[in-house]
């Protein structure tokens, strides 16, 4: 594989991975806003405790993904960031409210109304922002920011249209689905509490549908919302492995919770919801922005690809173990229910 | 308001608003360190109440900074497509490095927050190492591709597009090494003496009180020494500018004209169409002894640039003074203070040093912003000093001043959110009596 087509690789992994983490704590926020009933407060209080070490670093995963971007594929990024500057933006406001309101909300030191008026910023934030990276990706998927009128022309034609499609919105719906799904699975590991266990157990079932429906209704639109998308995925010769394998992990997901074998439903819905990172990715291969923008066209010089490459080995040197050892001390069984400082 | 000033003023707001945040969260660590370090030396329990409440409002700033940066790196596309297009394989090299110092330093700022029982003392202080190193290092990283921006080497142009790129060289231009000293001293002299203002302020109302004492003295610790330095590594990062950028350091220090003998400019207001400073003192030759360490030595003036390539002069002559003459009042308290401190006098009995010390708190804010805002203004009209104008860099996109708006009042009101919030967390301090006395 070619320096360029490595370095695509490792961005979609970067992609994929906060996806996984950083979308998780998204979802996180999403049940914090729908909590319900009589164990409102200890289902709030057990996202907050499952997100609280860890989102910082989580968020990291994004930064990666956008510096590989600008670093070894310039004119691609340069192309995304004027004709999606409005979700974009967008976005960038949920990340920021998110974020904020979440260690703001942690600050409140008792003060009810404080708290659950920055708890309401956290959840609002964290349901608005996942279907807005969902439609900068399906806008790029589909192929309209590199048409004509793109990037220019009046500002409805060229920046908006591009990407407020149906096929944009309903990939929107899908990655809030899936983060939701994600965070519900994780949920379930994290804590003892068996009562809450099955709130999350069931949120994890009822999420999983939810992800199954926007992914039927994400293929409809597909036909005509991103038909090179589908041209990419029905002629690979991967089509069919790949449709196998994304309704095994997706059935054994459900199967998984079912039958309460939370960790092996963990492995399955994280396998699920990267399949779907990847077969958008491997769709639309060897285009970075199709139509037009590919992946060894944009490449910076091979000088920078390299070293980019030497920094990423010396970086995940460092890096790895250090997310090793973040996830074991939070995350492992037996200190998951000590209260955080 | 025209589409390319509102973009500029976006990212001049987005970097004023997150450039406070990463330098505390540079140098809060630092404190909450040493603070931790003592209290295992000396069983001290002040000193771990220190280490804990810092973290606390460091925890609320790491995060602000860590989203408000998150913006920047996107901004940098969003607002300058062009100049992300040429620059990203030039100078992308740190930032992607950045990226990396970033992730150990969120990792282990976790750890540190909320790892307080989970893990040994030792592996607790060693986390608290790693987040002040790689929040160190990241800010280096970043700086290094400012300083590029401003001394841009390692490539050559064909037509606009890169013939040939050598990323190391860009890493290691003229003004990485003052630009990145400058800012990371003024990371911990801000920080330092802001926490040092504050504690100082509350031991003049409450001098028995040796949680404020002790804080005081870890606060100047680190603060001190780097405030001092700060104007040695001004004036090595002057002498750089002279040299690779004359337009800004003409604006800098208000030189109209190109003399041998140049006089320092102190104060005043620059007349860009009567080519003078109004209300200025003069101290004469001051300038070409300070910068060539040659009284008669040439200083190229505003007359050699061509007036369309003229910064803002007034702008930049103001701003320079303003950091100059704050830090310069950091330098003078700082060495007070430790003079105070090497004759093992007690600062708590000291009014006046605390209140020189209180009034010093936003001080090395302000002396970043105004550093921040000599570098970026005295750069223009270029974004890449000679290569690129900020003009032909911006995004097609219209309407930029909704964007700009909206990122303004979202940042206002974030920033008086945090400042409740740390009133807040300061209100009850522990009265802990000097048993010393």
């Amino acid at each position: 594989m070619s320096a360029a087509g490595t370095l695509a690789a490792i961005l979609v992994l970067a992609l994929n991975a906060y996806v996984l983490l950083g979308g998780a704590d998204f979802g996180g926020g999403v049940w914090d806003l729908l909590a319900r009933g009589p164990r409102a407060a200890r289902q709030r209080a057990l996202v907050a405790r499952a997100i609280g070490p860890v989102w910082e670093a989580n968020h990291v995963w994004l930064i990666l993904a956008i510096v590989l971007l600008f670093t070894c594929f310039p004119a691609a990024f340069a192309r995304i960031s004027i004709t999606l500057h409005v979700p974009l933006a967008l976005m960038l406001v949920g990340i920021v409210v998110r974020g904020s309101a979440f260690t703001f909300r942690s600050s409140g030191a008792g003060d009810a109304a404080f708290e659950r008026r920055w708890g309401r910023a956290f959840a609002g934030a964290s349901l608005l922002t996942p279907p807005l990276l969902g439609i900068t990706l399906a806008a790029i998927a589909s192929g309209r920011v590199g048409e004509k009128g793109a990037g220019r022309g009046t500002f409805l034609e060229g920046y908006v249209l591009t990407w407020l499609t149906p096929f944009g919105v309903a990939v929107g719906v899908l990655t809030l689905a899936c983060f939701a799904y994600l965070a519900a699975v994780y949920l379930v590991l994290e804590t003892d509490d068996q009562v809450l266990r099955e709130d999350f157990r069931h949120r994890a079932i009822r999420s999983g549908i939810a992800v199954l429906a926007a992914a039927v209704l994400v293929l409809g639109l597909a036909g005509t919302g991103a038909p090179r998308l589908v041209d990419g995925l029905v002629r690979s010769p991967w089509a069919l492995p790949y449709v196998a394998a994304t309704g095994l992990t997706a059935a054994a997901a459900f199967g998984a919770l079912w039958r309460r074998r939370y960790g092996l439903a963990r492995v399955a819905a994280a396998a699920k919801v990267s399949l779907l990172v990847w077969g958008w990715a491997l769709a639309q291969y060897p285009y970075l922005v199709p139509p037009d923008l590919t992946v060894a066209g944009t490449a910076a010089p091979p000088v920078t690809l390299r070293l980019v490459l030497i920094g990423l080995g010396a970086g995940s040197i460092v890096v790895i173990p250090s997310l090793y050892y973040l996830f074991r001390v939070f995350k492992m069984a037996g200190v998951r229910e000590q209260s955080p400082e | 308001m025209p589409d390319l000033l509102a973009a500029r003023a976006q990212m001049g707001i987005s970097l004023a608003f997150h450039i406070v945040f990463a330098v505390i969260g540079i140098a809060m660590p630092l404190l909450m360190v040493v603070a931790e370090v003592r209290w295992l030396k000396s069983g001290d329990t002040v000193y771990l109440e220190l280490a804990r409440r810092w973290a606390k409002g460091t925890a609320v700033l790491f995060a602000v900074g860590a989203v408000s940066g998150t913006v920047l790196s996107f901004e940098l596309g969003l607002l300058w497509p062009r100049f992300m297009e040429l620059a990203g394989p030039i100078i992308g090299i740190p930032f992607s490095l950045e990226g990396f110092a970033f992730f150990v330093e969120a990792i282990f700022l976790g750890v540190y927050l909320y790892g307080w029982t989970r893990i040994p003392a030792r592996a607790h202080v060693a986390a608290g190492v790693l987040v002040a190193v790689s929040g160190a290092v990241s800010g280096v990283f970043v700086v290094i591709v400012n300083a590029w921006m401003n001394a841009p080497t390692g490539f050559t142009l064909e037509a606009g597009r890169i013939a040939t790129v050598d990323p190391l060289a860009a890493m290691a231009n003229d003004a990485a090494f003052t630009q990145t000293l400058h800012m990371t001293l003024a990371a911990y002299a801000a920080t330092g003496l802001a926490v040092a203002g504050i504690h100082g302020w509350a031991l003049r109302r409450d001098p028995m009180n040796a949680f404020h004492l002790k804080a005081l003295k870890v606060a100047l610790l680190i603060g001190a020494p780097a405030a001092i330095l700060q104007p040695l590594s001004g004036d090595l990062a002057a002498r750089q500018v002279a040299r690779a950028q004359p337009a800004k350091f003409a604006a800098m220090e208000a030189v109209f004209e190109t003399r041998r003998g140049a006089p320092l400019t102190l104060g005043g207001w620059p007349d860009v169409g009567a080519r003078e400073t109004r209300l200025a003192v003069e101290i004469p030759r001051a300038l070409s002894l300070l910068t060539f360490g040659d009284a008669d030595a040439l200083v190229t003036g505003l007359d050699r640039v061509p007036r369309e390539e003229w910064p803002n002069v007034a702008a930049v002559h103001l701003s320079f003074q303003v950091m100059v003459a704050l830090g310069g009042y950091m330098a003078l308290v700082s060495a007070w203070a430790l003079t105070v401190l090497a004759r093992r006098r007690e600062l708590a009995g000291r009014p006046r040093l605390l209140l020189a010390l209180a009034v010093a708190t936003p001080m090395g804010f302000v002396a970043t912003e105004a550093g921040w805002m000599v570098t970026e203004l005295g750069r223009q009209p270029w974004v890449i000093q000679g290569v690129l104008r900020t003009a032909d860099a911006v995004t097609p996109m219209p309407g930029l001043v909704v964007p700009f708006a909206g990122f303004t009042l979202l940042y206002v009101f974030l920033g008086v959110v945090v400042l409740v919030i740390l009133r807040r967390l300061m209100r009850h301090t522990p009265v802990v009596l000097d048993e010393g006395r």
